[in-house]
C-alpha cells in the first residue's frame, strides 16, 4: 500500500508570529519545522503501511527548498519525499496550494492520502477536501481512528454529537485529529537515515501547472487591513497564597453567579 | 462585487435549524438584499418556516442524501444551481464539520477561493469584506475576494446574534444532485452519540474547562463537580480531548465549540491560540494556572497563579459550604 502524507513546514509556533508588512502574508523567513499536527498523520501512515512493499511518501510545498521539516517525517520512518518549491508559489491561497499538492500527490499514485485536519499556522481547514475534489477522490475528515480493511478504510469521524463510523473505498483522502494515534519520536538511527533518503524537488512547471493559477497571482483574495483586536481590560492576576479559592468565590459573588 | 443575493448553508438537528444557521441568516439579511438557504435531508420542507422567519425567501432542497457524508452531494447540487445561472454573490457556511467539507468541495468545483475563520462581515461599495482573528485573536485581519463571485465565506459560530426578521415561510425549491458516483462513496455505517448531562456547552451561562494542568484524567471530576455547583457545563482543552481523558463533545476551541458564557473558568489550561479563539468572547474569564507566563492570563479578568490541585478542591468545598 502506498500512503501519501501531506506535511506542512511552518515557523515555530512557540516563537511570536508576524505578518510581512508589504504583503500581509505570514513571515516564513526564519527556521521552519514540521507542523506538530502532521506528526499524527505521519505516525498513522507508518502504522497503516507497515507491511511488505508498503511505502509512505511525504509531500510538502515550501519556500526556498526547505527540507528541515520533511527530515523530521523521514526520520520517523517515511521512505521518501516530494518537495514543491518555487518562487511563483509565494502568496498562494488554500485553493492554489491544493492544486499544487493534488498534482504532486498524483505522482505518487497513492492508495491513501493522509493530512492533518488543519495546519497550526493557517488553520484554513478546507485544503484536504479541496485536494480530494481536484483529484476526484472521496474524503473523510476529522478521523479519530483509522483502520484499513482490504480495499477500504474504516474511520471514526468526530461529529457534533459524538462520532460516526464511516467506511470509504480506497483511494481516498482522510484527515486526522491529534487523537488518532500517539506519534513516535525519531530515533537517532532514524535521524541519521533521513539524511540520505530521497527528496524529489519539483517546480510548478514540472507539475504542468500554469504559474498564473498559483501564488499571489492566482490567489483570488487579498488582505486589505491588519489591526490590533479590541483588547480586554487588564485583569487582576494574583499569586495564590492559600486564598485563591476565596478570591474566586468573591469574584463569582460580585457577578451574582453564586 | 456588489452584494445582492446571499446563500446560507442551513444545517439542522432534531428538526430545527442549528443556532449558527440562524446567526448566518440574520447577518445575511444585514449585508445582502436577498437571502436564500440551501438544506439537505428527508424533510427540508419542515424547515421552511423557521428559515423564512430568519430571512430566507427560498430554500433549495437537496433532498435525502441517504447515509453518506454530505460534502460531495450537497456541494455538487450547489455547483449545479450556480452553473445553471443561479449565482449568489456570497455563500455563507458555518465553520462546522459539514460546513467546511461542503465549502471545500464547492471551492474546488467552482474554482473559487474560500475565506475561513470569519468572525465579521463588512459590506461596502467594493463588495463584502471579512474579518479574521489571527495570532490568538490579538490582531484582526480584513480580507476580500478579488475575482468574480460567489465569494465563499466560512464563519465561526457566535460571530453574530440571531434575530428573527418576521418573514413568512421560505419557498421550497428542489435542487438536484448530479452524478457524483465516483466521489460520493464515504458511507456512514453507524452513529454514536456521547451523552452529557446538564446545560449544553455552547449555551450554558457558566463554563468550567480543564486542561493538561489537571495532571490526570481522574481529576476531571473536579471540573464536572464545579460546573454542576455553578449550574454550568464542563469543557476541555484540545490537549486532554486528544489524550482521551474526555470525549470530543467537551472540546472548546478552534476545532471544538465556540463558547461565550457569562463566566468562563479555565483550570490548568495554558491558553494556546487553538483554545483562546473558542472562549475569548466570554464575558468574564477566571483562570487558574501554575505558570504566571501562561497566555490564558492575558485574557483573564481574575487570574490565580496557583496549583489547580489545591485551588479546585478548596473552591468546591467553599461553594458547597455556601449551599
Amino acid at each position: 500500500m502506498n500512503v501519501v502524507v501531506c506535511v506542512k513546514q511552518i515557523p515555530d509556533p512557540a516563537a511570536p508570529g508576524a505578518l510581512k508588512p508589504d504583503t500581509h502574508t505570514l513571515d516564513r523567513s526564519g527556521k521552519l519545522i514540521m507542523d506538530d499536527s502532521d506528526n499524527y498523520g505521519v505516525e498513522m501512515a507508518l502504522q497503516l503501511a507497515s507491511g511488505e512493499g508498503d511505502e509512505v511518501t511525504l509531500v510538502s510545498m515550501a519556500p526556498g527548498g526547505e527540507t528541515s521539516g520533511l527530515r523530521t517525517g523521514l526520520a520517523m520512518g517515511a521512505a521518501k519525499a516530494i518537495l514543491i518549491s518555487d518562487d511563483a508559489l509565494a502568496g498562494s491561497d488554500a485553493l492554489g496550494t491544493a492544486k499544487v499538492l493534488a498534482a504532486a500527490i498524483g505522482r505518487a499514485n497513492p492508495d491513501l492520502v493522509v493530512m492533518a485536519t488543519e495546519s497550526t499556522d493557517g488553520y484554513t481547514g478546507t485544503l484536504p477536501v479541496q485536494v480530494a475534489e481536484l483529484m476526484g477522490l472521496p474524503s473523510v475528515t476529522f478521523a479519530k481512528a483509522i483502520k484499513v480493511d482490504g480495499s477500504s478504510v474504516s474511520v471514526e469521524r468526530q461529529t457534533e454529537a459524538g462520532y460516526d463510523e464511516v467506511t470509504v473505498p480506497m483511494p481516498a483522502v482522510v484527515t486526522v485529529t491529534a487523537g488518532v494515534v500517539e506519534p513516535r519520536y525519531p530515533s537517532f538511527k532514524g535521524i541519521m537515515a533521513a539524511k540520505s533518503k530521497p527528496v524529489d524537488n519539483l517546480t510548478v512547471a514540472d507539475l504542468g501547472i500554469d504559474a498564473s493559477q498559483v501564488g499571489a497571482a492566482g490567489a483570488g483574495q487579498e488582505i486589505t487591513n491588519v489591526a490590533p483586536a479590541e483588547a480586554r481590560g487588564a485583569g487582576e492576576i494574583v499569586v495564590d497564597e492559600g486564598d485563591g479559592a476565596q478570591r474566586i468565590v468573591a469574584f463569582l459573588e460580585q457577578l451574582k453567579v453564586v | 462585487m456588489a452584494i445582492d443575493k446571499i446563500w446560507v448553508l442551513a444545517e439542522h438537528a432534531d428538526g430545527a435549524p442549528t443556532p449558527v444557521t440562524l446567526e448566518l441568516l440574520t447577518e445575511a439579511r444585514t449585508v445582502g438584499s436577498t437571502v436564500e438557504a440551501v438544506a439537505w435531508g428527508p424533510d427540508v420542507a419542515a424547515l421552511a418556516g423557521p428559515l423564512g422567519e430568519y430571512g430566507a425567501t427560498t430554500v433549495y432542497d437537496v433532498g435525502d442524501i441517504g447515509e453518506v457524508l454530505p460534502g460531495v452531494p450537497v456541494a455538487a447540487a450547489m455547483a449545479e444551481l450556480i452553473k445553471g445561472g443561479n449565482t449568489p454573490d456570497a455563500i455563507l457556511f458555518a465553520q462546522s464539520y459539514e460546513g467546511r467539507d461542503i465549502a471545500g468541495r464547492l471551492s474546488a468545483k467552482l474554482d473559487k477561493p474560500v475565506l475561513t475563520n470569519v468572525t465579521g462581515l463588512v459590506a461596502s461599495d467594493g463588495g463584502l469584506s471579512s474579518e479574521h482573528p489571527i495570532f490568538g485573536g490579538n490582531e484582526i485581519v480584513t480580507a476580500k475576494f478579488t475575482g468574480d463571485g460567489p465569494g465563499i465565506f466560512v464563519i465561526r459560530a457566535k460571530s453574530f446574534a440571531a434575530e428573527p426578521g418576521g418573514g413568512g415561510a421560505a419557498t421550497v425549491t428542489a435542487a438536484a444532485v448530479p452524478d457524483v458516483a465516483a466521489t460520493n462513496t464515504a458511507k456512514v455505517v453507524a452513529r454514536h452519540v456521547e451523552e452529557r448531562s446538564g446545560p449544553k456547552l455552547d449555551e450554558a451561562a457558566v463554563v468550567v474547562s480543564g486542561g493538561r494542568g489537571l495532571g490526570e484524567a481522574a481529576n476531571y471530576e473536579w471540573i464536572e463537580e464545579l460546573a454542576k455547583l455553578l449550574h454550568g457545563a464542563a469543557g476541555a482543552s484540545r490537549a486532554i480531548v486528544d489524550a482521551g481523558w474526555v470525549p470530543y463533545s467537551h472540546q472548546v476551541g478552534q476545532t471544538g465549540k465556540t463558547v461565550k458564557p457569562n463566566v468562563y473558568v479555565a483550570c490548568g489550561i495554558s491558553g494556546a491560540t487553538q483554545h483562546l479563539v473558542g472562549m475569548k468572547g466570554s464575558k468574564n474569564i477566571v483562570a487558574i494556572n501554575k505558570d504566571q507566563e501562561a497566555p490564558i492570563f492575558s485574557v483573564a479578568d481574575l487570574g490565580i497563579v496557583g496549583d489547580v490541585h489545591k485551588v479546585l478542591p478548596a473552591l468546591i468545598e467553599q461553594l458547597k459550604a455556601k449551599g
